[in-house]
């Protein structure tokens, strides 16, 4: 049994340890945020953040995330009450397939809540490990600077 | 006209309960055995039924074939629908890509949602409102042409109260009719939601991770699979090892079928460990070619046929009698779709009948072959869309789906197999390798007088057929045998007004790989080709490499669209290559492309703006100015996101891409081996829109990616005065070419 907290929930699971946390989250937590991409960490799709970090839960196991905050993309916020950062990708429409964007969102999260005011540079540097097939890149960018400055305002 | 038997159908009863239960329910036990025709739903093309229905809470369901592969055509389709019925946008619900409820509008490709899946319900839509306004006419005891429509309800013009909406007109009934080709479209000086960029309906869900893509379904009972494919394409399997996985908790079966292997268990992680772990001896198989022996084999690949795309005058004799002649060859590389999320489905074969939950851009052949597959009815059938990640073509999904039915079929329950990352990089089908030469002779004054050009590309054994699947050809099991690249002649003929031109495509009988299309195919390459080719002879007879365009382009269409990015570009007239080309470390150019897609319809044009880094061989693309006509605008900001996403992936492609093997297998079968485009590399992209909304709407999913490769070619020759003729343009190549140049 292993006790997770998850979007500030404490669920007890029976899983097993070495399982990784992306599988847990889809298939034991039923949730849809985090998504299997390369099971590799190289494409970013799985970020979640633990205790407040964007990792690859893809390949971390389930054990490790033990005693720590899980935080999802539902973890955010909802589409009637979005995140500025989910609430600035809906303004920028910066969503192709959108397969990609909770890696985008998730990685944004950590580096905003580390630097309130990233330059144009900074979030493409900090997004260079998430890939998107789709092209929507100048679209994503465009969203994180805006959430950013939603989240200056306090909205 | 209207027939009055009552016809209440469970379908259209409410706003689409039922629609809601496929999308959320999982385990579906409403979907079960609702196969075509079954639930009575018309599906045929030309019933107006097949494409709507008024549900008496006012709102309206929308039928479509054509599925939303990211493009935003969801949302396209219900601005069409709600503008030609004049209903409110938020009103139309749209069913897409379900079997048993929509009609066949053939995959969704070739940038044809719109441009014909949107024009059908358009035409549907048209006939229905003209019909309800009849109705309205006895109903109200007024002649048709005294009504008007506003918000689904019919009223008098003169008297705004003597009103009926289009559910008390229609009540629980269908149409019964055809869909009528002559009635009367809008006018679209009168549109209001056609041309306006309406904010796409999935995009909340997408960003809160309360979507379910297909990789999210869940049904009841299901079990996980994962497949095992050979170590070399071809390999045979002798024996497999079942106690070397024995001991993992969760299994359930090991599945073989010739040389189809998989396993099958209750969790996901079981599943991912049993295939890891699973020993199989198989035979070895080392059939394919050497990679750096690519173009000598496609060359000497046996041809099928040669098919003529052009022929004027008499290029052979103008060439001999040209005052300048040039001559080259290309090559494009074997790419991947490399889509972020591999392929899935789940199939659940019960009672002789199978259910299938699948990203595939065709579920209606999709469907066609896994009855062939299976060996039942395509009646037995039932296939149901749900979002991927982004679709460029056929991909695994079929493949997967297939995986999916043979394994539920073994099990007796549902199974949800989801390919790992290396399955979708060595096993979806490839596009395959592109070898052109052209020669063009130039007359005493500089003019193109003779152009001639010939393409090694494989052969299309059936258009309407689908890609053989894996599942089929490995478990030996009955499929189509077919090879089907897509149409990628087109774009071979080039789109200019040359007095002597041919051009001839030899159509290969085989090709390395597996073959499908992939986003633009033939046409991305083909214009790539022609485009670079045309810019080595506009360097020859030392023109400015607009100009000379414009001196070859007869077509007022295309005239406007290379003017329009050339001016946004603020094109630094002059011919290429730069003066300073050959000193400084970090070199700029700028390179143009225009393209008439298919030669037939949504013209495009682009300038590209490079740095290239002598020493290194690196290419960065600076900025990307496109020119992008393709009639009357749906969604302006969806054909935004198109071209911007179709220069970001096709950067990408010229720049990185390259399928990578061995004798027996795929060696590039991650994001490392397989590199694409990331942040920092991204350009800048700079977009000018025509619109015209009184002329037809054409596709814009495909066309921009066609004009990039060329744009970037021509760049680089104009900043370093080297002409790069192998896509992609990795910095090895481009060091080679500076090399080969000095
Ligand atoms: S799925 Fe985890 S990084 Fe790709
Ligand atoms: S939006 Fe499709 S992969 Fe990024």
């Amino acid at each position: 049994m292993i006790t997770l907290v998850v979007n500030d929930k404490s669920q007890t699971l029976d899983v097993d340890p070495d399982t990784p946390l992306l599988y847990v989250l889809r298939d034991t937590l039923a949730l849809h945020g985090p998504k299997f991409g390369c099971g590799l960490a190289q494409c970013g799709a799985c970020t979640v953040l633990l205790d407040g970090n964007a990792i690859r839960s893809c390949t971390t196991p389930v054990s490790r995330a033990v005693g720590k905050k899980v935080t999802t993309l539902e973890g955010l916020g909802s589409s009637h009450k979005p995140h500025p950062l989910q609430k600035a990708f809906i303004e920028e429409q910066a969503v192709q397939c959108g397969y990609c964007i909770n890696g985008m969102i998730m990685t944004a999260k950590a580096l905003l809540d580390r630097k309130p005011n990233p330059s144009e540079r900074e979030i493409k540097q900090t997004l260079a490990g998430n890939l998107c097939r789709c092209g929507t890149h100048p679209r994503i960018v465009r969203a994180v600077r805006r959430a950013a400055a939603l989240m200056a305002k306090g909205a | 006209m209207l027939t009055h038997q009552s016809t209440r159908r469970d379908f259209i009863k409410t706003s689409g309960a039922l629609i809601v239960g496929f999308s959320l329910a999982g385990p579906m036990s409403a979907a079960r055995g609702q196969t075509a025709g079954a639930g009575g739903k018309p599906v045929a093309l030309d019933e107006v039924d097949s494409f709507l229905a008024i549900v008496p809470d006012g709102t309206v369901n929308v039928y479509t074939g054509k599925v939303d592969l990211g493009t935003g055509t969801r949302t396209a389709l219900r601005q069409i629908a709600a503008e030609e019925l004049d209903v409110p946008f938020e009103r139309i619900n749209l069913v897409e890509g379900d079997t048993a409820l929509t009609p066949d509008q053939g995959p969704t490709w070739g940038s044809l949602t719109i441009q014909v899946g949107g024009v059908q319900i358009r035409q549907a839509a048209a006939t229905a409102r003209k019909a309800l306004v009849e109705l309205a006419s006895k109903r109200l005891g007024a002649p048709a042409s005294d009504l008007e429509v506003k918000y689904g309800v019919v009223r008098a013009k003169a008297d705004p109260t003597r009103s009926a909406s289009y559910s008390e007109l229609i009540g629980d009934q269908e149409f019964h009719l055809k869909v009528d080709k002559s009635a009367r479209v809008k006018d679209p000086a009168s549109y209001t939601i056609v041309g306006k960029p309406v904010p796409r309906v999935d995009i909340p869900a997408k960003v809160t991770g309360e979507w379910t893509y297909m990789q999210d379904v869940r049904v009841p009972g299901m079990l996980h699979g994962r497949v095992v494919r050979p170590p070399a394409l071809g390999a045979q399997l002798s024996s497999v090892d079942e106690s070397s996985v024995s001991g993992i908790k969760g299994l359930v079966k090991v599945v073989r079928i010739g040389n189809f292997l998989a396993v099958v268990a209750e969790t996901e992680w079981a599943a991912i460990k049993a295939a890891e772990g699973l020993k199989a001896t198989w035979s070895p198989w080392e059939g394919l070619p050497d990679m750096d022996q690519l173009y000598q084999v496609v060359r000497q690949t046996p041809v099928a046929k040669d098919e003529v795309t052009v022929n004027v005058g008499d290029a052979k004799s103008a060439l001999a009698s040209a005052a300048k002649t040039v001559s080259a060859t290309y090559e494009f590389a074997i790419h991947t779709h490399g889509s972020i999320g591999p392929s899935c489905a789940i199939a659940d074969v019960r009672d002789g009948k199978l259910t299938v939950w699948s990203a595939s851009q065709a579920p209606h052949w999709l469907r066609r072959d896994l009855a062939t597959m299976l060996g039942i009815s395509p009646s037995a059938i039932h296939v149901i869309y749900r979002d991927g990640a982004g679709c460029y073509g056929r991909n695994g999904h079929e493949d997967a789906a297939a995986d999916a039915a043979l394994l539920s079929r073994e099990v007796g329950r549902p199974v949800r197999v989801q390919w790992m990352r290396h399955d979708e990089h060595g096993w979806d089908p490839k596009g395959p390798p592109t070898l052109a030469e052209l020669r063009g002779g130039l007359d005493a004054s500089g003019n193109v007088i003779a152009w001639q050009s010939e393409f090694w590309i494989p052969k299309v054994g059936a258009i309407t057929e689908g890609v053989p699947m894996l599942a089929a050809t490995l478990g030996g099991l009955p499929y189509k045998d077919n090879i089907n690249p897509g149409n990628i002649f087109q774009n071979s003929a080039p789109p200019y007004a040359f007095p002597n031109a041919h051009a001839v495509c030899h159509r290969l009988e085989t090709t390395p790989f597996r073959p499908s299309w992939i986003r633009t195919p033939g046409r991305l390459q083909n214009t790539y080709v022609n485009e670079a080719f045309l810019d080595e002879l506009a360097a020859a007879a030392g023109a400015d490499p607009v100009e000379f365009r414009l001196r070859h382009l007869k077509d007022l269409r295309g005239i406007e669209v290379l003017q329009a990015a050339v001016r946004r570009a603020k094109w630094d007239t002059r011919p290429s290559p730069k003066k300073s080309a050959a000193s400084s470390p970090v070199a700029t150019g700028r390179g143009v492309t225009y393209c008439k897609y298919e030669n037939v319809r949504t013209y495009v044009a682009a300038v590209a703006e490079v740095e290239v880094e002598r020493r290194s061989g690196v290419i960065r693309v600076k900025r990307v100015v496109v020119a992008h006509d393709c009639g009357q605008i749906i969604n302006p900001d969806g054909v935004r996101a198109q071209i911007e996403g179709n220069v970001v992936q096709t950067v990408s492609r010229t720049l990185k891409e390259e399928l990578k093997w061995n004798r027996s297998r795929v060696t590039s079968v991650d994001w490392v081996t397989y590199p694409i485009l990331t942040f920092p590399e991204v350009p800048e992209i700079d977009i000018e829109l025509i619109n015209r909304p009184n002329d037809p709407p054409w596709g814009a999913g495909e066309p921009t990616a066609a004009i990039v490769p060329s744009a970037i070619s021509n760049a680089v020759f104009d900043a370093i005065g080297v002409r790069l003729r192998t896509v992609p343009y990795t910095p090895e190549r481009v060091k080679a070419a500076i090399r080969a140049q000095a």
